[in-house]
């Protein structure tokens, strides 16, 4: 009993077989939803600050504001964190709540397309206010 | 051969009439808690947050197109229904913002403790009434 093996398997042989238990990947996820957040942390003082200054602004206004590198930069570091936090907080609520195999890929594959295009279009915009 | 997770899934309902079980999270059994309430309102936050990001999105992308175009996007904001909105996603980002502090903490390992995870609760509902108040409150001061 105190063999090493014997200790480490927990999996069934059939479940083994089936390929059910762990992925093998769920940490890397876990840990960029908490790296992202922790970013995201002073990224959403910075932006609320932003935005407080940028109130009423015009177009020549925010272009004034995002042609300073510091803001460019700060602007782009949030889109980056906060679409992909995004994402992987949907593929969650994604995973849990659509049961049927077929529409939850669908969904996924929907909603990654979906947060990568508008992060790109956030990204996109930054660098041609800033430039 | 039946997959052995289905087997798991047979159930029967109050009436005795087979059922298929439902997955979690099975979110109408439960008494609304201050525990559960919070933690739905945290996926629901950043479910709608992520409608804020692509109006964030569509904003800037506003402001990089034109002059012309970014005066319609900020008339839009700035109307009644645009200023209902934007103060929803405020509450909302506050409220994520400092759940988010709390989900941290518990992954650290700290506030575990029924009466603690209770006090934090509240902390972060008070957290975000306070700093949405104080956010509006600057963005009309400001004028």
């Amino acid at each position: 009993m105190n063999d090493v093996n014997s200790t480490r398997k927990m999996r069934s042989a059939l479940g083994q077989v089936r390929g059910y238990g762990p992925a093998k990947s769920g940490l890397r996820h876990w840990r960029a939803q908490r790296l992202t957040a922790i970013a995201l942390l002073p990224l959403t003082f910075y932006f609320v600050i932003s935005i407080l200054v940028l109130k009423g602004a015009n177009q020549v206004a925010i272009r004034a504001y995002m042609h300073e590198p510091w803001n460019a930069v700060l602007f782009l570091g949030l889109a980056v964190c906060l679409f992909y936090h995004a994402q992987l907080g949907l593929e969650v609520v994604i995973e849990d709540y659509i049961h049927n195999e077929g529409r939850r890929v669908l969904l996924l594959l929907l909603m990654r397309g979906s947060v990568a295009f508008f992060g790109l279009l956030a990204t996109i915009s930054i660098l041609k206010l800033a430039l | 051969m039946q997959d052995v997770r289905e087997t798991l899934m047979q159930g029967r309902n109050s009436d005795g009439q087979p059922v298929r079980r439902p997955l979690s999270p099975h979110l109408q059994v439960y008494k609304p808690q201050i525990s559960s309430v919070l933690s739905i309102f945290h996926r629901l936050s950043g479910v709608a947050l992520t409608g804020g990001a692509v109006v964030l999105a569509l904003w800037l992308a506003a402001a990089a197109e034109s002059p012309h175009t970014f005066l319609v996007a900020q008339r839009l904001v700035d109307s009644f229904a645009g200023l209902m909105v934007l103060f929803g996603f405020t509450v909302m980002l506050f409220y994520h913002f400092c759940n988010g502090i709390r989900h941290l903490l518990w992954d650290a390992g700290y506030g575990f403790d029924l009466s603690t995870m209770h006090r934090t609760g509240y902390i972060v509902i008070g957290a975000t009434l306070v700093l949405t108040a104080v956010a509006w409150a600057v963005g009309f001061a400001i004028g």
